[in-house]
């Protein structure tokens, strides 16, 4: 299949995220975001009465209440009123709805932002009312579980074991030690088995945070950025709910995705994916042919932050904060969503040419 | 008023619990797995490509072809995944620990998910041969399945057999319960809101741009998108800019209907909160009407409101917060 080619050239301009804390029962969401909106803001000098489109994501199972988003969108500025959208999804989905309105030519540019308040409520829990009603979450299995069989399904196929998971997440915290936002830097015990074969180092930790981006077509994103992240393509694939349907060891909708963005084009150096578990990094990396030639995760990843529904929106602003400040030449960024990475989107980034 | 600095509150939180009970509705597939297992049958469907899908779906999850040829698979399995999980969760099929496992029944060509009674993770393994072990009262749900048991057998697998998916009195429907227990808390603006409450004052929080008071205060001006900072106490008189008459009663409420609920602005706010008006016919409450809160004793927010009795306010006053 050939990848779509964009009808309208659109990057990354900016990208801003909180510090990613255990809890912040001090701040309401809207208390949240706003610090977050005006550093992104404040990177291009746009107004919010600038932008031309406003996108977000997050969720009411979360909060815990219905309409959880109205609450935070006052932190955008949103009367008298703009053109806006939100979905009950991770904050990468709605980057691709803010991209596919940019490539429409109805705007030049959007402010996409996602904010995830773990804190209030159990997530493993809260996690479990995504699945199918009729078979699966009447039997409350946790977040933590289901990634658990699909990492003994790789164990069983050969495709890891616990040291090579264990230096996946000690990869991922060392790393993250040179990332000022991440809520765990720095080397940590692997721990007992949370669920068994997934230790405490293996699973991400539970938190608050925030994140946001904005975009911009063409000159309006030279104008806003010395060397924006331009986006060559974006795709996102679903595979079928039931668990016992596919194959855990692989992420047949990852793959279709990279190759509809045009990630297989032109090897990247820089792959920020947004694994929550470690074994998933490994499913990824298998999906997405990388090799020891590619730089992934070098923010910490999943595993060092992994607010819910921003942690790939994250993942997007990353690579694009790699190719703005010259680290990378052409990344590609991945979110999922859904249990054992049923949901998969990817990007393919990349900056001008260097002189 | 003078504003005051707002100073960092003391954190309020409290318990927040979100339950619902889930009534779905099943299809005529979903009908005969969950009626099947409520008589100790299990029930699976063939693709057009002749896998046996088990649990069944009504489409192909391949092809999307439509998919409502039944058959009947065997209660004894081999596991295909497992997970040893020591600390079983609220909900969860076992109160002991236990191992999550997908099992492939014997015939069908997918794997279920569900759990395994075993004495320890070493126990455990894939490949395992495990049978169902039946809840002793069921209903047709997925839980009819109290869970899997290792059971090793040199009995042949038994081919799947067409079923005809039909059985008497069948479940048409399930009712999944959900409850999700959290912590809320509300944040610095409605955390000084509400202290302020509980000293009989009404508090807002004043726009540093477009000077607007926000009553009561969630943080941020919507219209400059920036934190309100200072507190400005408001009321406790207001007048009535809109209202509408409630004339059918609410479960578990105790006011007699018809009552008025009405938009209320403070004196000094910048736009209009909601309470409900008495101590006034209500087909005689009206725009303008001047009113003052009521509190009950041991009210945390004011009962209502009832008129002052001073002079209605010019509509110019209020125009601008309808
Ligand atoms: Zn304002």
């Amino acid at each position: 299949m050939t990848p779509h080619r964009p009808a309208r050239d659109v990057a990354i301009v900016a990208f801003a995220q909180s510090d990613h804390r255990r809890r912040t029962d001090e701040l309401s969401e809207v208390e949240m975001v706003m610090p977050v909106l005006h550093e992104v803001l404040r990177q291009t000098g746009l107004k919010t009465s600038d932008i031309g489109f406003t996108c977000s994501g997050s969720s009411d199972y979360l909060a815990g209440r219905a309409f959880s988003f109205t609450m935070a969108l006052d932190g955008v500025g949103a009367w008298p009123p703009i053109s806006e959208s939100h979905v009950e999804a991770d904050g990468a989905w709605a980057l691709y709805e803010a991209w596919v309105k940019l490539l429409t030519g109805e705007a030049d540019t959007a402010l996409v932002y996602a904010y995830g308040k773990s804190s209030p409520g159990s997530v493993r829990d809260v996690l479990s009312r995504q699945l199918d009603p009729y078979y699966l979450a009447p039997l409350w299995p946790d977040s933590v579980a289901l990634a658990a069989l699909q990492a003994q399904a790789l164990v069983d196929a050969g495709h890891t074991d616990e040291p090579a998971l264990a230096a996946i997440a000690g990869r991922s915290r060392a790393d993250a030690a040179a990332n000022p936002h991440a809520q765990l830097p720095g080397a940590r015990p692997q721990g007992e088995y949370v669920v068994q074969p997934l230790r405490t180092g293996d699973c991400p930790p539970v938190g608050d945070g925030v994140a946001a981006v904005i975009l911009a077509a063409g000159d309006r994103a030279r104008e806003l950025c010395a060397r924006p992240a331009w986006i060559r393509g974006m795709d996102h694939r679903i595979e079928a709910h039931s668990l016992g349907v596919r194959d855990l060891t692989d992420s047949p909708s990852t793959r279709l995705a990279a190759e509809r963005a045009g990630a297989f084009e032109r090897p990247v150096d820089t792959a920020e994916l947004h694994a929550p578990f470690t074994s998933q990094e490994v499913v990824l990396t298998r999906a997405l042919g990388l090799d020891d030639s590619v730089r992934i995760n070098p923010s910490g990843g999943a595993l060092a932050a992994n607010p819910v529904m921003a942690a790939g929106l994250v993942r997007l602003g990353e690579a694009a904060a790699r190719i703005h400040r010259g680290a990378s030449d052409r990344a590609l960024a991945h979110a999922t969503s859904g249990p054992c990475l049923q949901q998969n989107l990817v990007a393919v980034l990349e900056g001008d040419p260097r002189a | 008023m003078t504003p005051t600095p707002a100073s960092p509150p003391e954190i309020l939180r409290a318990p927040l619990v979100v339950e619902f009970p889930f009534t779905r509705s099943l299809g005529p597939v979903q009908s005969a797995f969950l009626t099947g297992l409520r008589e100790r049958t299990v029930l699976g469907v063939r693709t057009e490509a002749g896998d046996v899908l088990v649990p069944p779906v009504e489409y192909d999850p391949a092809t999307a072809a439509e998919l409502r040829e039944l058959v009947e698979v065997g209660a004894t399995g081999t596991v295909t995944t497992w997970a040893w999980n020591p600390e079983p969760r609220t909900g969860q099929p076992l109160a002991t620990p236990f191992a999550w496992v997908l099992v492939r029944l014997d015939g069908a060509d997918t794997a279920l998910l569900h759990a395994l009674d075993a004495p320890g993770p070493e126990a455990v393994r894939t490949g395992l041969r495990v049978r169902i072990r039946w809840a002793a009262e069921r209903s047709g749900a997925i839980t009819d399945i109290a869970c899997f048991e290792p059971y090793e057998s040199d009995a042949p697998a038994a081919e799947p057999q067409l079923h005809d998916g039909r059985f008497t009195d069948p479940v048409t429907g399930i009712v999944a319960p959900a409850r999700l227990d959290y912590t809320y808390s509300p944040g610095r603006a409605q955390t000084r809101y509400l202290h302020a409450l509980s000293e009989r004052r009404t508090v807002g929080e004043r726009c540093p741009s477009c000077a607007k008071v926000y009553v009561p205060p969630r943080g941020a001006c919507p219209t400059c998108g920036i934190a309100t900072t200072d507190q400005v106490e408001v009321g406790p008189r207001g007048t009535v800019t809109t209202y509408c008459i409630v004339n059918i009663k609410a479960k578990n409420l105790a006011i007699e209907v018809p009552y008025v609920y009405a938009h209320i602005a403070l004196d000094g706010a910048g736009l209009a909160l909601h309470g409900r008006i008495a101590g006034i016919p209500y087909d005689q409450v009206r725009m303008g009407l001047r009113v003052e809160p009521v509190w009950s004793e041991d009210g945390r927010y004011p009962d209502h409101y009832r008129p002052t009795g001073e002079p209605d306010a010019e509509y110019d006053t209020y125009k601008e917060m309808l």
